[in-house]
């Protein structure tokens, strides 16, 4: 107490500081309430929510770019097979059918699909001898482009012109025996979605919970510090800072897990070659949108963390 | 020889206070607080000193009456408006109730940190403080290695740093011995002559002889009894006791 014999003054805040004041305002940097993070199993909860959420949104783009690219090509392709044995007949039969459907309204092009092309097709399935040999009689091909989707109106013109000239032949539109799978894409799609969203709300359902339990382990130091003139504004932004943090650690492994899964799923994929599986690739704008996943968890973890912190302190006085 | 009503900072009038459903603790309370003034609250244990004071800084709402504070109707005060009063107000809880996560000089701190006092604004503030209620080495120190006597007089640092316009302090002088409480009593003077209303829950009867001028509350069953007027219209000062 050596102050007080000289001073009579305490030393206590300049008026000037004091007018300074905001009347609710606030530093946001002062550790009002003690932290707890990193610790506990929010950042690794938010970790696995991440890597799931980013691989089935992963394969959701990828299938839906599968589906995009598939029926860019085989849109309003058609193809017809002559399937007449003997191998002279059924080029005659070709020849002539070229230009007769090249006449056809709606029709962009009409192009035989090569002999070389077929063989490569056929032969890891006959074996090299029969397709080199001649052996087995190989179908010719006809590839018809259509503008749009080929209508049934548009196959029944076609086969109405095929029939007098290749009694053997068949029509197939390519869309159509694809039709099924594309649902099938369509299902999972969707299915991911909602993964996705039931994920975000469970990540939410944590975070509310971890919230309301942070709160309550510290009541009491809450309580001082709305005595001393703290808002509850300057309160939720501890806890919001904490969380933020343990979102954004838990999102940054989440991620990362989540891209060594998607690269060796993509390998596998790649070994497929070019099929339909070949088609589900990820472009450079849906790699930034997976990137952005853990950038949304830690704001919905933030909205969350303050809508419950802000509303457990709205019953406190 | 009364000072003008308008200069009350605070106003009781007819409160009572019951907690959930139990019989009232305070009764009919009814009081005026001036600038300047030191008032010393006294009564047995269990007369409601404490509660009188949690009225005094806004931690409890009464049951009944009227309270007004500042000039304010503090009843319908709303929420959000409370700690901008609350800033006004320094508190010295009667069991401290300092931040264990925080060290002596940041718990002094905090007042002036959560009004947005900058840090190079409060560092010699704090420090000088701490100084002078006699723990300039323990600045550092977390409240769990503190004394009692010591945790009472960081308490005591960060209710009045602040320099509020009313002090409320509950039986703040307890763990310390009888020379530092006549200290923290001259401290709390000085804060007085600044302007602010010092209020000082107390059943140590040789404090009250220590500061002339005081005015005496005295609680009994939650009940004030204030036979001169003298908490609604007190004395000029150098009249009283
Ligand atoms: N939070 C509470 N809930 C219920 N009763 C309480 C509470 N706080 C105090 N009381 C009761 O109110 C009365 C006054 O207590 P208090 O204000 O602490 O008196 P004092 O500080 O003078 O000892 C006591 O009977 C006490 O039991
Ligand atoms: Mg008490």
């Amino acid at each position: 107490m050596s102050g007080a014999k000289g001073k009579s003054t305490p030393p206590v805040v300049k008026d000037s500081v004091r007018r300074g004041w905001r009347p609710l305002g606030a530093s946001g940097d002062t550790a009002l309430v003690p932290q707890a993070r990193m610790s506990g199993p929010m950042p690794w909860l938010i970790a696995i929510m991440v890597a799931i959420t980013v691989v089935a949104a992963a394969g959701a783009l990828a299938l839906g770019n599968m589906a995009a690219s598939t029926s860019a090509s085989i849109e309003g392709g058609v193809t017809v097979q002559v399937l007449e044995p003997d191998e002279s007949e059924r080029s005659r039969q070709v020849e002539l059918l070229l230009p007769a459907l090249q006449g056809l309204a709606g029709v962009v092009s009409v192009r035989r699909v090569p002999q070389e092309e077929l063989d490569a097709l056929v032969e890891p399935w006959l074996g090299e001898e029969a397709v080199e040999g001649g052996n087995v009689p190989i179908p010719a091909m006809v590839d018809i482009r259509l503008r749009g989707e080929p209508s049934s109106a548009a196959i029944d013109r076609i086969e109405q012109v095929i029939a007098p000239l290749a009694p053997d032949a068949r029509v197939d539109a390519q869309a159509s025996w694809l039709g099924p799978v594309f649902d099938a894409v369509e299902s999972l799609r969707w299915m991911a979605l909602a993964l996705i969203v039931m994920l975000a709300a469970a990540t939410s359902a944590a975070v509310l919970l971890a919230a309301r339990t942070a709160i309550n382990a510290h009541r009491d130091t809450i309580e001082v510090v709305h005595m001393l003139g703290g808002t509850d504004g300057q309160i939720a932004r501890v806890f919001q800072r904490s969380i933020a943090l343990d979102a954004a650690g838990g999102g940054a492994i989440g991620l990362a897990v989540a891209l060594l899964t998607i690269l060796a799923l993509g390998l596998r994929f790649a070994g497929l070659g070019d099929g339909l599986a070949g088609q589900a690739t990820l472009e450079w704008n849906d790699w930034l949108a997976l990137a952005a996943v853990p950038i949304v968890g830690v704001f919905l973890a933030m909205a969350t963390a303050r809508f419950s912190v802000m509303r457990a302190l709205g019953k406190m006085l | 020889m009364t000072t003008a009503s308008e200069d009350e900072i605070v106003r009781f009038d007819n409160v009572g206070l019951r907690y959930g459903t139990g019989k009232e603790v305070l009764s009919d309370v009814s009081f005026s607080l001036y600038p300047g003034r030191f008032y010393f609250l006294t009564g047995a244990s269990g007369a409601g000193k404490t509660s009188l004071l949690k009225l005094l800084y806004l931690a409890q709402r009464p049951s009944r009456g009227a309270i007004s504070m500042f000039g304010q109707d503090a009843i319908t005060l709303p929420r959000d408006r409370l700690p901008g009063y609350r800033r006004r107000i320094g508190t010295v809880f009667q069991n401290f109730r300092l931040l264990q996560h925080l060290s002596a000089f940041d718990n002094v701190a905090l007042p002036l940190r959560v009004a947005g006092v900058a840090e190079k604004d409060l560092r010699k503030p704090v420090g000088d403080m701490l100084e002078w209620v006699g723990l300039a080495d323990r600045v550092d120190a977390r409240p769990a290695t503190l004394s009692g006597g010591e945790q009472q007089r960081v308490a005591i640092a960060r209710a009045v740093i602040g320099r509020p316009d009313m002090l409320v302090a509950d039986e703040p002088t307890g763990n310390v011995d009888p020379d530092m409480a006549v200290k923290l009593m001259r401290l709390f003077e000085a804060l007085g002559r600044l302007g602010t209303a010092v209020v000082v829950a107390t059943h140590d009867l040789h404090l009250l002889r220590k500061v002339p001028d005081s005015l005496i509350m005295r609680l009994d069953k939650g009940k004030l009894s204030d036979p001169t007027g003298a908490l609604r219209y007190p004395p000029r000062k150098g009249l009283s006791a």
